[in-house]
């Protein structure tokens, strides 16, 4: 079934087998080295475009989506701060009010000294009630007991028993407020002053830039009250 | 022989000249070297069943490569290039495999 090819069949063989090699080898070439859009067709480069439209348009929305909650974070974020920060002066308001940490700025510092037994807790009971009508913020004891709302005043063999603790005198009343109007409040006619001279003792008021009150009263988790939510 | 000689010079020409396909003729050389192959495939194939003969070659050859490209190229024009050249591919891929499977039975009688 093999015949050999006439020498005139094989050169036109020859011919156009080197032509199909000559032109493969150059588009074989061509598509290595062109990276570029020339050979395609203008429908396919519309394609292309065409999805790569489709494509930025959807990368866009998606930059302006996650904006619009980077921003949304952003700004839960600030208010949580200030929410944290109004909770924390709320905090610290409460804290000084109710006596558990320490507190300092300016005031009046009382000394009453009086013979053993002049000084009862009815005399230093009116004393807190001066001092807290005149607008006394911290009030502190002798620099141990803290007058908060819970404070009690009892009349003891020693001296007087403030909320357990047994105070001697001569008694320190160390309190913040406005030292011009806690004086006042001290030395007015009928007052704290006239009343301790009375009974033999002796009133010095000091006012004072800076007083400093290092003692913590303690804070009983309540038994029976609940805070109410309305 | 002579035709291995071909194919080998034709390689070497392409390689030393290198030269650029015309941006004219890029969307046709695919369609052409695919037309080309098939017309060769045939040839091949008449060739071991013993009735090659030239013209035929040469004619099936040149009208191949003609009518792909004719066709590549009303495509075109019509707006359907893409399709109808994917059509042309498919059609002659589809001989190629056709004139292989020939080929095959001839030279391992399977």
């Amino acid at each position: 079934m093999r015949d050999r090819l006439g020498k005139r069949s094989a050169w036109i063989v020859a011919l156009l087998v080197g032509l199909l090699a000559f032109t493969m080898t150059v588009q074989w070439r061509q598509d290595d080295e062109t990276d570029d859009f020339s050979g395609v067709r203008g429908v396919e480069l519309a394609e292309l475009l065409k999805s790569l439209d489709a494509t930025n348009t959807r990368l866009t929305q998606q930059i302006d989506t996650l904006r619009a909650s980077r921003d949304d974070l952003r700004d839960s974020n600030e208010s949580t701060a200030e929410a944290r920060k109004a909770a924390v002066e709320r905090a610290n308001a409460l804290a000084i009010l109710a006596g558990t940490v320490g507190a300092e700025g300016e005031g009046i510092e009382i000394t009453i000294t009086a013979p053993p037994g002049a000084v009862t807790a009815s005399v230093l009971l009116d004393a807190v009630q001066e001092m807290r009508d005149a607008g006394a913020e911290v009030i502190s004891l002798n620099g141990v007991a803290r007058v908060v709302a819970q404070t009690w005043f009892l009349d003891d063999d020693a001296g007087v028993r403030v909320s357990g603790r047994v105070l001697k005198p001569p008694y320190v009343m160390e309190v913040i407020g406005d030292p011009d109007t806690l004086a006042d409040a001290v030395t007015f006619r009928g007052g704290l002053a006239d009343r301790v001279e009375g009974r033999g003792g002796e009133v010095g008021v000091e006012k004072r830039q800076r007083i400093r009150v290092t003692a913590v009263a303690d804070a009983p988790e309540p038994q029976y009250a609940r805070p109410a939510n309305d | 022989m002579i035709p291995v000689i071909g194919l080998v010079v034709g390689v070497t020409i392409g390689l030393l000249l290198q030269p650029t396909v015309p941006s004219a003729l890029q969307p046709y050389v695919p369609i052409a070297i695919i037309a080309a192959l098939d017309a060769v495939l045939g040839a091949a194939r008449a060739y071991m069943e013993g009735r090659f003969d030239d013209r035929v070659f040469v004619v099936s050859f040149v009208s191949n490569v003609a009518i792909a490209s004719i066709m590549v190229f009303v495509g075109d024009q019509l707006g359907v290039g893409s399709q109808l050249s994917t059509g042309v591919i498919v059609v002659l891929g589809i001989r190629i495999f056709a004139n292989s499977a020939a080929i095959r039975r001839l030279i391992f009688h399977a």
